[in-house]
């Protein structure tokens, strides 16, 4: 991709060996185990671990309710997506313009970013519970109908997309942000000067122009959503009503970390690696072609 | 700084209206200032809102907290809650944990990445391929996923109830090293072809020509990694064996009964988070400067 | 770049700071890991702190691992690492997992190694036999409690009810909470806490229905089904599904996430742990009492009911020497003065008899009456304290309920993951997604999956 680059011998290798080193110890060998527990019946305190070849894996493929947190996982990580990227660009679009007080507007808007996953659950439990949430009490006064989160199925995933897209928010805002600020002034003074207006440079010039920013961040979001944000849901619904928002990631967590049912979860996180590996050669064989560099 | 003509000039793109500089024209009444700074309320408002009623939650008597209708105005008890949330958390000694895990997962993950993004942007070198993929099939693991092999790995290290097990797995993942590629991707060729005819090497040109480029993002991946290694909960509660080896998110998730047997405080609660959020909120109001300061750097 | 080299100074100056070692005692330390937080978690801790003091040998160390799922994850990670603490605190679903694990040092060897004598007998049965196996207890009961019934007197007065009669029967529920919404003493009658172990579980106990083959489990972990979807299973879920259509039940969530539906007076009635009396008393800002659950009447049997929390399991892999500590502090936790500070502290049971009867003669019972529900329906005797006064016998009450093979206790491998399996379909149902048959027939499916996977993993 870069036509000039430096020669040396040994000094690109002196440079990725702290990050491949961390990459092994960390990565690798973390999922090397996995993939032999996945292989293994093993109880909790260890002692006689079981081969069972494939049993963990077909116990998964052939359980419906496996399927449907892999829908659920589809839908999450989709609507925190494009919601969470979305609504940062136009933020950060936004915060983007020289106006005054942008230092407070900017603080303000990443500030809710600092807030502990955990925390930010409660707090969403406090918005959105049935009895006492603010979000409820609100659109009583709108419709009658009853968000109740706690029995409704569909109410309690757009919950959890709606908090998941939120606590993503400030890192969207953040390198929107950095991303905005690269842009060249001398191309929007050409749109300046031809009388385009501010939304129409913004979609214009803007949004190509920091493409590589924005498929970073749909990258990272989606990887984000699908395979690492369960907090909201862990602190929140617990993947219920019934399984309505048990995804995939949050199912692996709960069977192994809190069911120790070690060999299922295994097999489980072996079966997300394997999404997470086909989703990044996806996105940088294909999506990527579609860049603007 | 002598960088040639082409180079991207990282600048605010402006509105035409409201700021003087651009536009001759005078207009009777800054439309489009209004309206950028109504969004921006807007925006504040929708995303900070969990953030303010998080603090009014931290205002109110416990009975405050579910009453309904609820209240959406401070109410007075913020002394005595926080006071209570300060002694019960026992927060002091662990600010200095948090501080040493959040700089060190910031400053750690950002040197690694800056590198070897620049060994993969800049350099053709034998196995790049392989070190390509290797780095980047695994752009995130997420921890919940590997925690318990990689207890087993901190373990075999000798790494459990140590500084180097609370931060070096939570270094672990490539996405910033692949914001560095992105980054390092935009900027123009010419550079490098300018540097070189220079005669500037290659660690020269990282110091003296990405890294003063790559401020605004450095500025963000250092919030963000540090509210990142500042939230994490899981990790250093499973990887710390003794009191004072813990870290601030913990001692707010001791204060909430998990139980089920107890009703929760949540005001004092509340209080609590919000002590914990001053050092992030102090990081962001800090590396605000930098993003300023990128942009001076590189106009002059 | 001077921002940068600061914040490595800082840094530098924070690790020397974090590094300097702490003072050095020539006590033994032993590890106890916990899973208390708030309140609780500080009672703990005083208790801790009272034995250290007792003593001049051992220094317990107590430390929160989390909540009960995370603290016995953290253990095994620990165990496996062959660095575990001495004590942890496992709660009572995975008390399967803990018998099997061959990873512990059952209390009953533990103190007659050391030969320390502490009288089993005077604990209270429905405590220990949850955690005896062939006669012979593995683990030292802790933080015990039991479901009972909280009502809102100031709604009972308003609907015209005496506020002194708690509902004793589900038709009592359903007939005053009808009364109640009709005069607007709160807008729904009832709602429960942890869903599986209140209206699952122990609504097997207290009718005298069998939640699993094989004695509960209690007789074996090969071939154990569950038997929840039989004719008591689904009359009880139906019901509930029916009310919570009507709005007299208003489900409120897992765990205890149903809280402010009745500290806020939404709803009435609420059956919830009876450890809950402490934060009621100081929260609950109306006048409440307390009851034993409902029940369905003939043809079931009025049984006992079982007992929820956690106990203290001792784990292999330690120094011997230092066991003598724990089997120290585990004698300290017996005492009955402990076992009754720990009760008046916490709102847990005292489990040994001594200290019931103790807190009798000091009219801790008639002073907090709400206190003696749980002792109550646990061993069987009427909810009203008797009036025993120091150096004079009562007469000894009539039982009340019975204690039958069904109200002894579970023992399930995966539980965790089975009560998950339950609370999930249960949302099913009172969703209206599923009748309860079908809700019911889905859980146990999925349950004996589960239990089969265990039996599997867990062959001698």
């Amino acid at each position: 991709m870069k036509r000039t680059v430096f020669k040396n011998r040994w000094l690109p290798y002196l440079l990725v060996v702290p990050q491949v080193l961390v990459t092994l110890v960390f990565f690798f060998w973390p999922a090397g185990k996995s993939l032999y527990l996945s292989l293994f019946r093993s109880p909790p305190f260890g002692g006689r671990d079981l081969f069972v070849g494939l049993d963990n894996f077909t116990a998964l493929l052939t359980d419906a309710q496996y399927y449907d947190s892999v829908i659920n996982s589809f839908i999450f990580a989709g609507g925190v997506t494009s919601l969470s990227v979305v609504v940062g660009l136009v933020v950060a679009g936004l915060a983007n313009q020289k106006i005054r007080g942008l230092a407070i507007y900017r603080t303000m808007l990443l500030w809710p970013y600092g807030i502990a996953p955990a925390i930010a659950g409660i707090i969403f439990l406090f918005i959105f519970h049935p009895s006492y949430g603010v979000l409820p009490y609100f659109l009583s006064f709108v419709t009658s109908y009853e968000f109740n989160w706690l029995l409704k199925g569909w109410v309690a995933m757009a919950l959890v997309i709606v908090a998941t897209a939120w606590t993503h928010l400030g890192y969207n805002i953040a390198f929107f942000l950095a991303g905005l600020q690269a842009i060249p002034s001398s191309l929007l003074e050409a749109a300046n000067v031809d009388g385009a207006g501010p939304v129409r440079r913004f979609t214009a010039i803007a949004v190509p122009l920091i493409s590589p920013v924005t498929f970073y961040l749909v990258v990272v979001n989606m990887v984000f959503a699908f395979f690492g944000s369960f907090g909201v849901i862990h602190a929140v619904t617990r993947g219920g009503p019934g399984h309505a928002t048990e995804i995939m990631v949050y199912k692996t967590w709960n069977d192994g970390f809190i069911g120790l049912n070690l060999g299922s979860s295994a097999a489980q996180s072996v079966i997300l690696m394997a999404l997470v590996i086909a989703l990044t050669v996806l996105q940088f064989r294909f999506a990527e072609k579609r860049v603007t560099y | 700084m002598s960088t040639p003509a082409t180079v991207a000039r990282p600048r605010d793109f402006l509105v035409a209206v409201g700021t003087g500089e651009q536009t001759r024209r005078r207009r009777p009444f800054p439309w489009g200032t209004l309206i950028v700074h109504a969004l921006l309320l807007v925006s504040v408002v929708v995303i900070a809102f969990p953030l303010y009623y998080c603090f009014i939650l931290s205002t109110q008597t416990v009975d405050q907290v579910i009453e309904k209708p609820p209240l959406l105005l401070p109410s007075t008890h913020a002394i005595e809650n926080y006071a209570e949330a300060w002694r019960k958390s026992k927060m002091g000694r662990l600010l200095v944990n948090s501080a040493i895990v959040a700089v060190s997962v910031a400053l750690g993950k950002i040197s690694i990445s800056m590198l070897s993004a620049f060994a993969i942007v800049y350099f053709h070198f034998r196995g790049k391929t392989l070190v390509f993929w290797m780095i980047f099939v695994t752009l995130m693991l997420p921890v919940p996923v590997r925690i318990l092999p990689t207890y087993e790995v901190v373990g075999n290290l000798g790494w459990i109830n140590t500084y180097m097990g609370l931060t070096v797995p939570l270094m672990a993942s490539a996405t910033a090293t692949f914001l560095f590629r992105q980054f390092y991707l935009t900027v123009p060729d010419e550079l490098c072809e300018a540097a070189q005819l220079d005669g500037c090497g290659p660690m020269r040109f990282l110091w003296k020509f990405l890294l003063p480029l790559s401020w605004a993002n450095i500025a963000a991946l250092f919030v963000v990694l540090f509210i990142y290694g500042w939230n994490e909960y899981f990790w250093p509660l499973l990887v710390t064996n003794t009191a004072d080896m813990r870290t601030v998110i913990i001692a707010i998730e001791n204060i909430i009964p998990r139980s089920g047997t107890e009703l929760p405080i949540w005001n004092v609660i509340m209080a609590a988070s919000m002590m914990a959020l001053l050092p992030p909120v102090a990081v962001i109001v800090f590396m605000q400067r930098w993003f300023v300061k990128g942009l001076i750097e590189s106009e002059k | 770049m001077n921002v940068l080299r600061g914040a490595f100074v800082v840094l530098g100056a924070l690790a020397v700071l974090a590094a300097t070692p702490a003072v050095s005692f020539a006590k033994t330390d032993i590890h106890f890991w916990h899973a208390l937080s708030g309140q609780l978690g500080e009672a703990l801790e005083a208790q801790a702190k009272e034995f250290n003091a007792s003593q001049s040998d051992y220094e317990v160390k107590p430390l929160r691992k989390g909540s009960y799922s995370e603290t016995m994850t953290a253990a095994i990670a620990a165990y496996r690492q062959k660095n575990p603490p001495h004590i942890v605190q496992v709660f009572e679903v995975g008390t399967q997992t803990m018998m099997l694990s061959g990873a512990i040092y059952p209390v009953y060897e533990l103190m007659q190694q050391h030969e320390i004598r502490i009288n089993w007998d005077d604990f209270i049965k429905p405590v220990v036999g949850y955690y005896t196996k062939d006669g012979k207890l593995y683990s030292m009961p802790y933080n015990s409690s039991t479901p009972i019934l909280y009502y809102n007197k100031t709604a009972f007065k308003k609907a015209g009810l005496d506020p002194e009669k708690p509902p004793k029967t589900w038709q009592d529920v359903e007939a005053f909470s009808k009364k109640i919404m009709g005069t607007g003493g709160a807008k729904c009658g009832f709602t429960t806490a942890w869903p599986s172990w209140v209206q699952v579980e122990n609504m097997h106990a207290t009718h005298d229905q069998p939640f699993a083959t094989k004695a509960n489990g209690f007789g074996g972990v090969e071939g154990v089904e569950l038997l929840i979807n039989r004719e008591f299973g689904v009359k009880h879920i139906g019901q509930l599904a029916k009310w919570q259509k009507e709005g007299i039940f208003s489900y409120g969530g897992r765990a205890g996430v149903a809280d402010p539906k009745f500290v806020n007076g939404e709803c009435a009635i609420y059956m919830h742990s009876s450890a809950l009396i402490g934060s009621f008393t100081k929260n609950v800002k109306f006048d409440w009492g307390t009851g034993g659950l409902p029940h369905w009447g003939a043809p079931y049997k009025k049984a006992t009911s079982i007992i929820g929390g956690a106990t203290l399991w001792i784990l292999k892999g330690k120094p011997q020497p230092e066991y003598r500590g724990v089997a120290k502090f585990l004698e300290f936790l017996a005492k009955p003065e402990n076992q009754m500070a720990w009760h008046v502290n916490t709102g847990y049971l005292a489990v040994s008899n001594t200290a019931v009867r103790n807190l009798e003669q000091g009219y801790h019972f008639v002073k907090n009456p709400k206190q003696y529900t749980a002792f109550a329906q646990l061993t069987g005797l009427p909810p009203t304290p008797p009036a025993a006064m120091a150096g004079k016998k009562a007469a000894p009450a009539k039982p009340e309920r019975v204690s039958t093979p069904n109200s002894q206790g579970l023992r399930l491998g995966n539980f965790v993951q089975i009560r998950d399996a339950i609370e999930a379909e249960l949302e099913n149902v009172f969703g209206g997604k599923k009748t309860a048959k079908q809700g019911l027939d889905d859980a146990v499916a999925r349950s004996n999956n589960l239990l089969k996977e265990f039996a599997a993993t867990h062959k001698p």
